[in-house]
């Protein structure tokens, strides 16, 4: 942690957060915003003298409440950066009637009241992402007594209760009456592993932590009676086994099953558990006087806000999606971005480390290479057909196109900030933006090759490169199973889906066609499936008044974290073609090619689209 | 471009069983020659190995291609190696498209052969179709602002930090709460080695 706060190339914010990032990978830019600290920590010696004359005192959050701090304070001995700060929510110096003890005591005159947040703006190349994770709140599963009884602790409350530096100096006592506890149990998979109560998942540290809070008591009470009521203990990683037989060894119980009820003895305070055990086949009670709760890890809460700043998705446990769960473990879908620690999965201290080293060398490699060749995916105007109306400009996310609407002399494109979502292309009816690698004809070849025969057979599927066609490759990866009459065209954003492409696809008699993107919020080019959407309602409308079903053009969000979301849409649509009657699909391709003329007037002819 | 004659490759990966064991490769690589300007099919057992891709590159010199269908697996996977591979036959990477055979088709519909080899047939002629229209893409450099952002400092956010700073990269850490350390910092021991975790 030290040599975070002296490396000469790392600036360190604390109390601060991340609140927009823009750009792509090589050229982030980040604004963060840094909360006043009111203490300027490169002038606070730690001397405590403010901390002596706070009048307010708080719970102690570093441990966990068992003991006091001031509203200025420093969070524990060894923080890093080594200063005090104020906690405004509770200072009083905010109040009319100011206390100020804590300036007059600095003799360093390093506390400012009237500090304020700065805004700093950061351009990076890569962005790592850290965040970790929360410990789960074991209140709703109270059949444990967590919040009614007092010596009912969760295995962080422990930790601090044992821990030298803790609020007891390692002697390790209850919360009731500060004894030293004989009898101590600890209940596995609190929080974890359950469909109906807590989270699915296993929280992986659990068992390990367990193992390594009974070897500590041991080690400073050998005559404590220890007792770890479990369902199967995870010891798969290196060392991990061996440290289970050590604790066996120096006598702790390890006993199969979950206690139903725990009662307390209002008197002592003593515990009573009463267990099924599935070894012995019968219920037993346990006396104790402790009993810790090993509760799991929960992704953190703030993750949500992050996701969206940083186009992460988040698997439906509500950890992040890596680029690939095999090959791109440490890589997020947004090309630049790398993930470490608990932010992608629970796990232990060695694998976040392992994981940050990972991430820094993938990191590192972009940096030290200085630059990387952008894909010639982009949208290119054709200044002959541009007729200045601005329409592109308008739906850019990134602001790429610019156009003079007086001079009307066409629009420019800005090849370095052009994504290549192809939603500009869409939204142009004078046909006057060509995307490159992804041009009308290229797509139209796709639709016409598709349906040349049997098209009443198939759905045209369009998805999205970023999430849907990573979906729908999570189901194959899966083995899932769905029907195989959907017939599939990558685009880079659903952006890219012209009311042309899914007009050409009913043209060419496919009874269903989906579009499918990002989730709102989710999208990779920012905003992008918001014109999808807008593009998609007046598709709906016009369906309508051509007689056509509006239920046979499908609108889909499926992120690349939904495999079985993506199988089950595709049954969906099969449902959907199987009631579409050959008689309406003859309708649609008459009406459509009657209506052909009229909705091409403005455009070049396919022939020389297909030149291009 | 249009004036020259168009020539695509189709190349068909049985990736083992993985696609073979689902789909009739050979019926899909005959039909492949029967597609417009599609002037040679073969199949490959792993494309995407090293004898794959040298089949691919000799077929390209051989046979004049200007055009690489490759049906085996995501473009999400493998696009990368094969673009790399027809560039070094001398290719513009943009001149390759992928029929994804293997995620969108052999291994969900494992359950009935003759529709999963019917759909890899229109994916082939689909990439085909769309093959035949692509044009060579030029790809631009960007530059790389030699700085990260580390989002977090608890424990993994230290260790990328000091790994990047120590590699002489700019580092700029960003923790939310007042000091860096995160959870371990809480914790007294750590396993497995039971040592102090600050």
């Amino acid at each position: 942690m030290t040599d975070v706060g002296r490396h000469p190339r790392i600036e360190l914010m604390t109390l601060s957060e991340v609140e927009k990032v823009s750009g792509y990978i090589g050229n982030f830019r980040a604004q963060v915003r840094q909360k006043a600290r009111y203490v300027f920590a490169k002038d606070c010696t730690s001397c405590d003298k403010c901390a002596e004359v706070c009048p307010v005192v708080l719970p102690d959050e570093y441990q966990q409440g068992f003991s006091s701090r001031k509203a200025v304070y420093k969070p524990y001995p060894q923080a890093v950066p080594s200063s005090y700060l104020i906690d405004m929510e509770h200072c009083l110096g905010n109040n009319p009637v100011a206390c100020t003890k804590c300036v007059d005591a600095c003799e360093k005159d390093c506390i400012d009241l009237n500090m304020e947040d700065k805004l700093i703006s950061l351009d990076v190349g890569t962005i790592i992402v850290a965040t970790g994770m929360e410990i789960y709140d074991p209140t709703p599963l109270d059949e444990y007594g967590y919040t009614s009884l007092e010596n009912v602790v969760t295995s962080m409350e422990f930790e601090r209760l044992i821990c030298g530096s803790g609020p007891t100096g390692g002697h390790l006592v209850r919360p009731s009456d500060r004894r030293s506890p004989k009898r101590i149990g600890f209940i596995q998979c609190v929080g974890s592993r359950s469909e109906n109560r807590g989270n699915p998942y296993c929280s992986n540290v659990c068992c390990m932590n367990t193992v390594k809070d009974t070897l500590l008591i041991k080690e400073h009470y050998p005559d404590a009676e220890i007792f770890v009521f479990y369902t199967d203990l995870r010891a798969f990683g290196k060392g991990f086994e061996d440290m289970l037989k050590r604790s066996k060894l120096a006598g702790v119980h390890y006993i199969r099953g979950f206690p139903g009820e725990v009662k307390q003895d209002s008197a002592t305070g003593n515990l009573r558990v009463r267990v099924e055990n599935t070894s012995s086949a019968r219920i037993e009670d346990y006396d104790l006087d402790m009993l810790v709760l090993a509760v799991g890890l929960i992704p953190n809460p703030d993750l949500k806000k992050l996701a969206s700043l940083l186009n992460l998705s988040q698997t439906s446990d509500g950890f992040v999606m890596e680029s690939h769960p095999k090959l791109k473990p440490v890589d997020a879908p947004t090309p630049g971005i790398f993930f470490a620690g608990c932010i992608e999965s629970p796990k232990d201290v060695k694998d976040s480390v392992t994981q940050a080293g990972a991430a820094a060398a993938r990191a590192s490699i972009l940096l030290s290479a200085g630059s990387i060749t952008s894909q010639a995916i982009k949208a290119v105007p054709d200044l002959t057909k541009c007729n200045s109306c601005g329409i592109c400009a308008r739906v850019c996310p990134y602001g790429a196109i610019s156009i003079d609407l007086k001079a009307k002399n066409g629009v420019q494109v800005v090849a370095a900030a052009c994504a290549g979502c192809g939603t500009c292309a869409s939204e142009c009816r004078f046909a006057a933006i060509i995307m490159e690698h992804f041009t009308d004809a290229q797509i139209k070849a796709q639709i016409r090759a598709a349906l040349e025969e049997k098209p009443e057979e198939k759905v045209v599927a369009f998805l999205c490169n970023w999430c849907s066609y990573a979906g729908g490759d999570l189901a194959g990866v899966s083995r899932l199973r769905y029907p195989a009459t959907t017939r599939f065209i990558r685009v880079m954003c659903s952006g890219r889906v012209s009311e042309d492409f899914v007009l050409t696809a009913f043209e060419q008699g496919a009874p269903v066609v989906l579009v499918s993107g990002c989730h709102i919020n989710d999208c990779h080019y920012i905003d992008a499936n918001r014109w999808t959407v807008r593009r998609m309602d007046k598709l709906w409308d016009k369906l309508e008044k051509f007689g056509i079903r509006p239920e046979r053009l499908q609108l889909e969000w499926i992120s690349s974290a939904e495999g079985g979301r993506f199988a089950e849409v595709m049954r969906v649509l099969e449902d959907l073609r199987s009631r579409v009657t050959p008689a309406e699909i003859e309708h649609t391709r008459r009406v459509l090619s009657e209506n052909r003329a009229a909705r091409e007037t403005a455009m070049v002819p396919i022939e020389e689209q297909l030149a291009r | 471009m249009t004036n020259h004659e168009i020539r695509v490759g189709v190349f068909v990966c049985d990736c083992g069983l993985n696609i073979s064991g689902f789909l009739d490769t050979e019926d899909l690589r005959s039909y492949a020659e029967t597609l417009p300007h599609v002037v040679v099919a073969v199949r490959n057992r792993y494309s995407c190995a090293d004898p794959g891709q040298e089949e691919i590159k000799a077929h390209i010199l051989e046979s004049r291609l200007n055009r690489v269908v490759v049906a085996s697996c995501s473009p999400r996977l493998h696009e990368p190696t094969f673009r790399q591979c027809v560039s070094e036959a001398g290719l513009n990477p943009y001149l390759l498209e992928m029929a994804n055979i293997r995620e969108l088709c052999s291994w969900v519909h494992g359950d009935n052969r003759g529709l999963a080899t019917a759909k890899a047939k229109d994916t082939v002629k689909m990439a085909a179709a769309r093959a035949v229209l692509l044009q060579a893409g030029i790809e631009e450099r960007v530059p790389i602002t030699d700085a990260v952002l580390v989002v977090g400092g608890g424990v993994a956010g230290i260790q990328a930090s000091l790994d990047l700073a120590d590699a002489g990269h700019q580092v700029y850490l960003v923790e939310k709460h007042p000091t860096i350390g995160g959870t371990m910092a809480q914790l007294d021991k750590t396993f497995p080695t039971m040592d102090c975790s600050i």
